[in-house]
């Protein structure tokens, strides 16, 4: 069987596990995008809380994601709860470190100018200070979400749900004739969805960032 | 609240302190003011003096440790800081607009969080860019960036003053554009005081556009000790010590001509001939005159020509060939500094002044102005005097113990 062949027979199974692959990256990137930037913010003010939030999270991403779902299995147990942990946390990093990044770059002066008009600290993050770090905390989205598309993968080796369970299969049964196929069709259905998320990370790009500070 | 303005506010400092934790010195010890409604005060001083910090205590953006703050009367040393800064303009270095919005709204900021209704605030916007100078309808939709350095700080200035606020502060706000913007910023400023009658509390390390700008001038010496706080004039004339004088720089009784117009000045008058006039009544003129010498004025009553006895001889008689062109006039509203470099630069030693459009007025020649400063240095320093002799005699009441360096120092240069 062709792997043109192989795409045509499956693709109502492949289409699913695309599905669900592109549901659980989005949903806890959701999820790591309002942990993260709430981990910045609270943090980017103190150079020894922004270190810690910053260290932390690369520690957990230095964790083979093998291993931490390992981990998780006898915590959780099978299925979606891990998988949603384990991206999750592996999602934040990128976006933690942005958003301290990018909340520590707005020019003081600025910030100066939002207290002496008068504006409310909640104010000052709102309206002046997020506004201006979104920028680098879209491009923290970004990666963690290109990211993700990966880690996701691994899921499947906890009966999670996805393109790994393809790959997976795939590799379970080396040697048979569609062995190669699942593989390839896995990987590369995440290569495409990657693609897209991408292409609307582009399009959020252009709809929500200010136009007096597009680049 | 009125539409258009609403007039300034007194401010009094009384004991103002900061006291950072760990430092030894308070950065700013014990300052005490009394700023005038509608008077526009220069703090002035070396870097790191805490003119900034003594600025940033009266709209609280530093708090202070110790002192009192209090505007238009009321207290507001306690009162909650963020109610407090919107009722008190504030403009800062290099503008600190938010680049992310359009200048309309940048300026609609403290309205728009006082609760104006829409309306009022669109209305209120294209007023301010209005009275900035900046056209509402090319400007109101643009972005910071898309601004010359000077626009930028004009807008700057138009969001301090949008919810109409009774007192102005400015931290070194015309500091990081080039000389000649700032030049026009200045100007502008003094025509929008004009208007408005704020009280303006402006930082700067430029002794010169403190006295271009200031009523009174505060010279603050290290943890904002204020070592002079006086009129212009009286600074410059009469510093009160050393550290004054040398701030004040080289040059004060030149900086002082700054001050003066040449309104304020005789003018003398010049005996003068008319174009169409017949020539023999201009020979007559310049036999008769004691000057040796006549101002020819065209059909407008405009300066036109200097005329000298002989000129008309050597040129036989023709208007059109004889006397010197009149290359330079200066107005009443210019400087005496103005003046003085027309005079310096004519030959003859002197300069027409003319009226708004153009018509002679009078001259004013090397010897009147030389006069007019004598006169005016010596009624500046009497004035000086005078006033530190009542400030040293209130202080002589008020305390025994400042008395004596103080009192031994005023009474030496008295």
């Amino acid at each position: 069987m062709s792997f043109w062949e192989y795409l045509g027979n499956r693709h109502q199974q492949l289409l699913t596990d695309a599905f669900q692959h592109a549901s659980a990256v989005f949903q806890c990137m959701v999820v790591a995008t309002v942990v993260g930037v709430a981990l910045g913010v609270v943090t980017y003010r103190s150079e020894w809380a922004g270190n810690l939030a910053t260290t932390a999270t690369s520690t957990i991403l230095t964790i083979p994601s093998l291993a931490m779902i390992g981990l998780l299995i006898p915590v959780v147990g099978l299925g979606v709860p891990p998988t949603v942990i384990a991206l999750t946390l592996y999602g934040l990093l990128p976006i933690v470190r942005n958003a301290i990044v990018g909340l520590r770059g707005v020019d003081p002066s600025l910030v100066d100018a939002a207290r002496g008009i008068g504006m409310s600290r909640v104010a000052q993050l709102a309206r002046v200070e997020l506004p201006l770090a979104w920028p680098p905390i879209l491009t923290g989205i970004r990666v963690s979400t290109q990211m993700l598309m990966g880690i996701a993968a691994i899921a499947a080796y906890a009966s999670g749900p996805g393109l790994g369970n393809e790959i997976f299969r795939g590799i379970a049964s080396l040697g048979s004739k569609n062995a190669l196929n699942q593989v390839l069709a896995g990987t590369l259905g995440i290569i495409v969805l990657a693609l897209l998320f991408d292409a609307a990370y582009v399009l959020v790009g252009r709809l929500t960032i200010p136009r007096g500070i597009r680049v | 609240m009125s539409e258009t303005t609403s007039a300034g506010a007194t401010i009094e400092l009384e004991g103002l302190t900061k006291r950072y934790p760990g430092s030894p010195r308070p950065a700013v010890d014990n300052v005490s003011m009394e700023i005038k409604a509608g008077e526009t005060v220069i703090f002035v001083g070396p870097s790191g003096c805490g003119k900034s910090t003594t600025l940033k205590m009266i709209n609280r953006l530093i708090e202070p440790t110790g002192g009192r703050i209090r505007i238009g009367g009321e207290d507001v040393t306690d009162m909650d800081p963020v109610k407090l800064r919107r009722r008190i303009g504030y403009a800062i270095q290099s503008s600190g607009l938010f680049p992310h919005m359009t200048v309309a709204q940048n300026i609609a900021l403290v309205p728009r969080m006082t609760g104006w209704p829409a309306s009022r605030i669109k209305a209120r916007v294209e007023e301010m860019l209005d009275l900035v100078g900046l056209d509402p309808g090319e400007f109101h939709d643009r972005y910071p960036r898309q601004l010359s350095g000077g626009q930028q700080q004009r807008v700057g200035v138009a969001r301090a003053l949008a919810a109409d606020p009774p007192v102005l502060l400015m931290d070194e706000p015309f500091g990081a554009v080039d000389p000649i913007t700032r030049d026009h910023l200045q100007d502008e400023l003094i025509r929008l005081q004009h208007e408005l009658h704020k009280t303006i509390v402006f930082v700067t390390h430029d002794f010169d556009e403190a006295i271009k700008l200031g009523d009174r001038i505060a010279v603050l010496r290290e943890r904002s000790h204020i070592a002079q706080f006086d009129t212009p004039e009286a600074i410059l004339t009469n510093p009160a010590d050393d550290f004054v004088s040398g701030f004040v720089g080289a040059g004060a009784a030149l900086k002082r001509l700054n001050l003066t117009r040449v309104r304020n000045v005789e003018i003398t008058d010049y005996p003068t001939v008319a174009v169409d006039d017949p020539l023999q009544e201009i020979f007559n003129k310049l036999r008769s005159s004691g000057t040796n010498e006549i101002l020819l004025l065209d059909k407008r009553r405009r300066p036109y020509k200097w005329l000298r006895r002989g000129d008309l001889m050597r040129a036989r008689g023709s208007l059109a060939r004889a006397g010197t062109l009149v290359s330079d006039t200066v107005t009443r509203d210019a400087t005496l500094r103005d003046a003085l470099e027309a005079v310096l630069t004519d030959n003859a030693g002197r300069v027409a002044v003319t009226g708004r459009r153009g018509e002679y007025e009078g001259v004013v020649d090397m010897e009147t102005l030389m006069n007019s400063v004598h006169e005016l240095l010596e009624a500046d320093r009497l004035e000086a005097v005078e006033a530190q002799h009542d400030l040293e005699s209130a202080r002589t009441e008020l305390t025994h113990a400042e008395q004596e360096g103080d009192g031994e120092r005023g009474e030496a240069r008295a």
